[in-house]
């Protein structure tokens, strides 16, 4: 694969590797702080009360215990979207819900000072589905929020945020349809992406009004910001970032740990610091939000959609903070999927009485299509159309387009993709199994097997503006400001890559700040597959601008113009002349070079991903085994090759893949209790039960970026569940229409079970 | 009456009860009480590892002996230091992530140089409780099948889903390993 490149492409191992093998990468949990006391939080046990009384002079007196905290002693602060959500209230919301906060010398006491608390309640009515909260006259989550629907629209994507889908004539689509196909389908398993590593911060804060946190964050820079307006824009916010033990888009969500650490600070005038424990983790914090369509979609023989209509019933729970960008960007994400000319899809955030679901990977698009892609298989199946041809015919091509989250119509730039899909399908031998739709690809004895396919995409990749320096120091390194947190996905690696190529320097030579935000400039965090094309511009930007800066300083002194300078090694020389140079050395010790980059946000580029996945049914038992996955996608320039095979290997982790097969939040439908919210009871799989894994990973050069390459991270497990939906159909040979095909519901479409309970969230 | 008394002479020979154990080759010794510096009896090891020994390369996810990050070798086997209370360790020999170096020459065991090869972690939290799990693992049966690595490392868990990288560089020491052997 005749890359040109010094280092980008090539393996290498992680700067951080050597800490992680070793046990000395430090995350929040390990840090050390003189002084510092333990938060805890007392949870409410109902899904909706008002809270009548609380005293808490029993905790108080306790020996150890710093601070105890209830809504009457804190400041109005809220978060959320819009912003209403208190951070301590006189009503408790879901099972789980902060009632009160306390500060202790250890866990023990802080622990023990809870069960001394003692709350009347007076127990509301819940409405603990979408159904019971959008019937008229159903309990009120929120009295500002009527019907419990949440205002749809960010202000955060600007005034014309994507609400909804409208466009062409959808009569006119429908009326050119040869198959119609209508109806409602849910991906409303609510699993929790369960990084290992629980959320939480540190706060310490300093009068009269200046707190500094330390937290679990993935995007360190944005909890300034979004704590400023939480604190109501009277606090000065200093937020440092650390190793992240896992986050798949959660761990944008901690404003709520945080704000607890903060309140108790101010109130006891030491560091606090709260974690939650997994059980919080699972039970209290967010989850994958639940998404329901009722709909309508047009097809021609040939596989071309004509029209597409419903609503997109999202469930938030308790308060939303992402949903609404969720829904913005996925409502984009299907339009790039689905390429018609003809829409009318519009959207209700519904809020319910369980936890609030928020940011997760795959962020809308995957909820959305995984509801989807049922109903198109509907019309496919009647149409006699293979489901990967009509993918790959509808998605987005160079010159196709699609509104995206600002409200805005952009015309893709992109790459075809349709090659990538291609080889995906050839290694997967798609044309040899496909045997049509529910109809195993074999069956021996009681086992049968089946397969499916699912595609996704989105043009999350440029979103979000970036910024970052680059430092060039006279004895030939350089610094790397940047306020990011090293999540898993081994990006800081690939940065200090990125500028070892452009400034031609060993990434040894090149060290990086910590993500601090008094020290680095704006970055919005590595969501959306963002890192390699937002982020990375914006570090390439800087060190661009820093080797423009030095060849500045050198081209009087080596009587040359600046672009016919070159730098390697540090050492600057005349292109086709080497022995005319000057050494970085030469700045003197006095003097260093800051160079700035920053990248706007472009939203004419999408990534892909498709995922062929191959299941064994076995029809006594109902089990459902993955025995492959093929994950097919087109990067334009691999980065680090050993960090993007496990970025695309997570498809089956972090709430993706295996939420079709047996992952699960399970509710109590008449309480609101989660009932596994611990590492047992969540069913996760294990070492022994591995499927085939196999990438086809292309590389046609991204014409915008520097090094043509594109992010892909976030997208490898959205196309899957749909693809075990399908492939478990196939197998049994009767439609499955909910998440996950648990064996209860496989048993039941093979008709081998009356209509028992079928578990799940509903 | 004879209760309390009991009671008592329970709470004097608590208090009078040590606790003493080798870790990463150095011998600690603990009165076991609620006062600072004690170990309570409800202690958990990784708890004393991380909070009294300041060892916080031992990583607590689900504290339930449900995910193996805690994972620890004592006495040659890996056992989860969440589910061991450090009053049950008296006499034990303890080895942690931060051990498992050459404490002369400070190399890298094997495994750990080969996850750094085969970039067998991602966000890196399971890792300590990964490369111990399969460094006891390994002590015992140095030629396992990959079939037996899985089934060893099946009470891990990792999100990120590094296990086929993991896999790959613990097959890779089995295999340099068997040259050697030979
Ligand atoms: S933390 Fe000990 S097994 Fe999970
Ligand atoms: S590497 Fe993140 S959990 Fe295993």
């Amino acid at each position: 694969m005749g890359n040109k490149y010094r280092y980008i492409g090539k393996p290498m191992p992680r700067r951080d590797a050597e800490e992680i093998v070793t046990g000395a990468v430090q995350y929040l949990d390990d840090l050390k702080f003189q002084n510092l006391l333990h938060g805890k939080v007392l949870r409410s046990p109902y899904a909706h009360a008002l809270i009548k009384k609380i005293d808490k002079s029993k905790a108080e007196v306790l020996p150890g215990v710093k601070a105890v905290l209830t809504w009457e002693d804190i400041p109005d602060w809220r978060g959320g979207t819009p912003r209403k959500v208190p951070v301590l209230d006189k009503k408790v919301r879901y099972v789980g819900d902060a009632v009160a906060l306390v500060a202790a010398t250890t866990e023990e006491i802080a622990e023990e000072a809870l069960d001394l608390i003692e709350v009347d309640y007076k127990v509301l009515p819940a409405a603990l589905d979408m159904d019971s909260a959008l019937k008229p006259g159903a309990p009120l989550v929120y009295d500002e929020f009527p019907g419990n629907i949440i205002p749809g629209g960010t202000i955060v994507f600007g005034p014309n945020c994507l609400k909804g889908v409208v466009r062409g004539d959808v009569d006119k689509g429908f009326a050119e349809a040869d198959v119609i196909a209508e109806g409602a389908f849910g991906y409303e398993n609510i699993p929790n992406a369960l990084p290992p590593e629980s959320v939480g911060a540190v706060a310490l804060w300093e009068e009269p009004n200046k707190v500094t946190v330390w937290s679990t964050s993935q995007a360190p820079y944005m909890d300034k910001i979004t704590l400023f307006h939480v604190f109501n824009r009277q606090v000065e916010v200093r937020s440092i970032g650390n190793h992240v033990g896992g986050s798949f888009g959660t761990k944008i969500m901690c404003w709520q740990v945080q704000a607890y650490a903060v309140l108790l600070s101010r109130a006891t005038g030491r560091p606090v610091k709260c974690m939650f424990t997994k059980e919080e983790h699972m039970a209290a914090f967010t989850l994958r939000v639940g998404s329901r369509i009722h709909a309508r979609v047009g097809m021609k023989k040939d596989g071309t959609l004509t029209a597409i209509q419903g609503t997109w019933y999202v469930d938030t729970g308790y308060y939303s903070f992402t949903t609404q960008a969720q829904v913005a960007v996925g409502s984009g994400e299907l339009m790039i999927m689905a390429q018609c000319p003809n829409w009318d899809l519009k959207n209700l955030v519904v809020a319910t009485n369980r936890n609030a679901s928020g940011s997760t990977r795959g962020f809308g698009g995957q909820e959305l299509k995984c509801s989807f892609i049922p109903l198109l298989c509907l019309a496919m199946g009647k149409a006699g159309l293979d489901p990967f041809e009509v993918l790959k015919k509808n998605f987005v091509k160079p010159g196709g387009g699609y509104f995206w989250r600002d409200g805005n119509w952009y015309q893709y730039r992109g790459i075809d993709y349709s090659r990538a899909m291609d080889k995906g399908a050839e290694q997967f031998g798609w044309k040899e199994k496909w045997k049509g739709w529910l109809t195993p690809t074999s069956v021996n004895g009681a086992k049968r097997t089946g397969i499916g396919v699912g595609v996704h995409g989105n043009a999350d990749v440029g979103e979000d503006a970036a910024e970052a320096y680059v430092q060039l120091d006279y004895n030939g390194t350089a610094t790397i400001f940047l306020c990011a947190a090293e999540h898993g996905t081994g990006q800081k690696s690939n940065y200090a890559k990125m500028v070892a190529e452009v400034l031609q320097i060993p990434p040894d030579r090149i060290s990086m700040t910590p993500a601090d935000s008094l020290v680095t400039p704006f970055e919005f965090g590595p969501v959306g597959s963002r890192g390699t094309y937002a982020i990375g511009s914006a570090v390439i930007n800087a060190a661009e601008d820093a080797k423009r800066k030095l060849f500045e300083f050198a081209a009087p002194k080596l009587d040359a113009d600046l672009q016919d300078l070159e730098t390697a090694d540090g050492v600057v020389f005349v292109k086709g002349h080497p022995e005319k140079s000057l050494k970085w050395r030469a700045l003197g010790n006095d003097r260093t070079i800051l160079g700035f980059g920053r990248f706007e946000p472009d939203f004419t580029l999408c990534n892909c991903m498709m995922s062929f996945v191959e299941v064994e049914v076995d029809t006594e038992t109902g089990k459902v085994t993955l025995l492959r996955v093929v994950l097919a996608t087109d990067v334009g320039q691999i980065i680090d090759p050993q960090g993007l095979e496990g970025q695309l290997n997570g498809c089956i982790g972090s709430a993706g893949i295996d939420s079709a097969i047996f992952e699960e939040t399970i509710i109590n439908p008449s309480s609101g209790h989660i009932l596994n919210a611990n590492l047992i009871d969540y069913k996760w799989r294990t070492f022994a039960e591995l499927p085939a894994m196999e990438h086809v990973v292309l590389e046609t050069p991204i014409p915008t970026h520097r090094f043509h390459a594109v992010g892909v991270g976030e997208v490898a497990t959205s196309p899957g569940p749909s693809a075990v939906l399908m492939a478990v159909s196939n197998a049994v040979g009767s439609w499955l229409h909910e998440y996950p095909v648990t064996p209860q519901r496989v048993l039941k479409a093979l008709g081998k079970m009356g209509n028992a309970a079928t578990g799940g969230t509903r | 009456m004879a209760a309390s008394k009991e009671d008592r002479i329970a709470r004097e020979a608590a208090e009078l009860r040590r606790v003493g154990f080798t870790v990463n080759g150095q011998y600690h010794r603990f009165n076991v009480g609620g006062e600072a510096g004690e170990i309570s009896p409800t202690h958990t090891l990784s708890h004393t590892l991380r909070e009294t020994l300041g060892l916080t390369g031992t990583k607590v996810s689900c504290d339930q002996g449900a995910c193996g990050c805690c994972a620890v070798i004592m006495d040659g086997k890996a056992v989860l230091s969440c589910k061991v209370l450090t009053i049950e360790c008296d006499g034990k020999t303890i080895t942690t992530i931060e051990g498992l170096r050459d404490p002369k020459t400070g190399a890298l065991d094997p495994l750990q140089q080969s996850f750094i090869d085969h970039t067998a972690f991602q966000c890196g939290f399971c890792t300590p409780g990964m490369i111990v799990t399969a460094r006891a693992f390994l002590n015992e049966t140095p030629h396992p099948s990959e079939e037996e690595v899985k089934e060893a490392l099946s009470g891990n868990f990792c999100r990120c889903i590094s296990h086929y990288q993991v896999i790959k560089a613990v097959m890779s020491v089995v295999e340099k390993g068997h040259e050697h052997g030979q």
